[in-house]
């Protein structure tokens, strides 16, 4: 029989990372997440599978513990809310350098500074522009429903591993805090230390005398050779954005207007799709689920069949600037966003989008009409 | 069918967990349900409140600004909430505690002593279970049965000896709600 359970998102995650097989957990608590590492701390995981799970003493120290247990090639996550991802980018910014793969959530939350503690998504750029030092990307997962929660816990291991690279669920408050159904598969067991040195040899799980011994570091100061690095990581990087854009369309087919939106927003637009179409508005939705790699070619064929895109954002407008540089001006993108942890409303976005595109024309259908 | 509900009160009066029940009852008898709580600072002092839906479909936004059904148990909520219910919509309340009463003639307003009633049952935590049955005579969206299972999945077991008072409040609750304002 299936096992279905009523679930906070956050609850979803943390069942979500021991079934993939997670190693160890290391956060610290901030709302809008602290249900993860207080469901961790009482589902018992360590009996469960023995996965390591523990209350850092800041956001810094977590970040590190993640750094060191993935530098063994470890199933390593931790999570937080805005200001303590914010703590997190030198050790994010490491784990780019040396290319060390890890599962980092994020349940973002409105700032600048504490901020609010209501949902927002206020941090796109620091997610998707690498919010720490350096030339570097991570892969970003937004999702949108509470079993997504679940599924990208596995997911985002199996990516970190496949590219070596860091992995960023950017969700907010509102999916963190809702319940809904998810579906929960079996539990997987974690690797061996055999296991792990056999599929990461990359991993400090010893020398041995078959090899050299591996050495963990982002520090090379032979320009020649930082440069070579450097150009080896956006390699990956390309690769990453040539396959892995994964994207949900809906209602797009015949659609003449578009929404484009992604995490708890894209769930308000998919309910304004429904409004707008009982009122005869032929509108759909896309809904980025990487926000890196961007689903920029998606876009830009939408833009041949499009009137307009209406861009919605809990910010004041990041996530639109992909937009339009996909669309490179051939359709006329909008931006609304509400701001400080306030949410939109079904209605009030496609009030929006008919302001913004709809008005102009219904005046044009008064033109005569072509032949 | 989807039914878009929102119940909202003062923080201690079972808000969220009557919510987190009818979730669990509509889950039970495989219908798709969401539970949206309000986690900001209403919660540390103050109002609550939580949006359920109950759908036979895929729901599509877990947040939403109108409702088919209001449930209101405090002022604060009624100046808030009462004009979020859909034309045509129903509105159930306490007026245990409300100045002003609700205004709307384009809606179905229902009224529930609840809070009276738990007081002179001596069973304060029930207070929450006699509104649900107020809901539960109005939208009859769920089987009985299906609540006995919601009750036993959103209560520890340590409180499953809580369900029979639980379910005795529930069916009280449905003959204590009365009509206000009905529309023709």
């Amino acid at each position: 029989m299936k096992d279905i359970r009523l679930m906070k998102g956050n609850e979803a995650f943390a069942e979500g990372i021991i079934r993939a097989g997670c190693d160890g957990y290391f956060g610290y608590p901030i709302t809008p997440q602290s249900e993860v590492l207080e469901y961790l701390s009482t589902t018992n995981p360590k009996e469960r599978t023995g996965m390591v799970v523990l209350q850092a003493e800041s956001e810094i120290a977590s970040i590190h513990m993640v750094y060191g247990g993935a530098a063994a090639g470890k199933r390593v996550v931790t999570s937080s809310s805005s200001p303590g991802i914010s703590l997190m980018q030198e050790g994010i910014s490491f784990m780019a350098g040396t290319e060390l793969p890890c599962l980092l959530l994020n349940v973002v939350r409105g700032g600048p500074g504490l901020g609010t503690i209501q949902p927002s998504q206020s941090d796109y750029f620091q997610a998707v522009k690498g919010g720490g030092h350096g030339d570097y990307k991570m892969i970003v997962l937004a999702p949108a429903s509470v079993q997504e929660m679940y599924d990208f816990a596995k997911l985002g291991f199996d990516l970190a591993f496949k590219h070596r690279i860091q992995v960023m669920i950017l969700s907010d408050g509102a999916i963190g805090q809702m319940m809904e159904k998810v579906e929960l598969d079996d539990q997987m067991p974690r690797l061996t230390d055999a296991e792990i040195v056999k599929r990461y040899p990359w991993a400090t799980t010893g020398k041995t005398p078959d090899r050299k011994r591996n050495i963990i570091t982002s520090l090379d100061l032979n320009p020649v050779k930082q440069e070579i690095i450097n150009q080896n990581l956006q390699k990956k990087f390309k690769h990453i954005e040539e396959t892995e854009v994964r994207f949900e369309k809906i209602q797009c087919d015949d659609a003449e207007y578009l929404f484009v939106a992604y995490g708890s927003s894209a769930r308000i637009c998919q309910k304004a799709v429904l409004l707008g179409r009982a009122q005869g508005i032929k509108v759909g939705l896309l809904r980025p689920i990487t926000l890196f790699p961007f689903p920029t070619e998606e876009l830009a064929r939408l833009a041949e069949q499009v009137h307009g895109m209406q861009v919605i954002e809990m910010s004041a407008g990041q996530m639109v600037e992909d937009v339009r540089l996909a669309v490179n001006g051939r359709v006329p993108v909008a931006h609304y966003g509400r701001l400080g942890g306030i949410i939109p409303a079904p209605d009030e976005v496609l009030h929006v989008l008919e302001q913004n595109f709809i008005t102009s024309k219904t005046e044009k259908k008064y033109e005569p009409a072509a032949y | 069918m989807t039914e878009e509900i929102i119940i909202a009160g003062f923080g201690g009066q079972g808000v969220l967990s009557m919510g987190k029940i009818l979730a669990y009852s509509g889950m039970m008898q495989d219908k798709e349900v969401s539970w949206f709580p309000s986690y900001g600072p209403e919660m540390r002092g103050g109002t609550a409140n939580v949006t359920v839906i109950i759908s036979d479909e895929r729901i599509s936004s877990p947040i939403l600004n109108k409702f088919d059904t209001a449930i209101i148990l405090n002022q604060q909520s009624m100046d808030k909430f009462e004009n979020s219910v859909k034309p045509g919509g129903v509105l159930i309340y306490d007026p245990n505690g409300i100045v002003r009463h609700p205004e709307r003639t384009d809606i179905n307003i229902y009224s529930i002593d609840a809070a009276d009633e738990a007081a002179k049952l001596g069973l304060a935590k029930v207070f929450n279970m006699l509104v649900l049955g107020a809901f539960l005579k109005l939208k009859p969206l769920i089987e009985p049965e299906y609540i006995h299972k919601g009750l036993e999945k959103s209560l520890p077991v340590r409180r499953h000896n809580m369900i029979p008072e639980n379910e005795k409040a529930i069916a009280l609750g449905m003959e204590l709600v009365m009509p206000r304002h009905l529309l023709n």
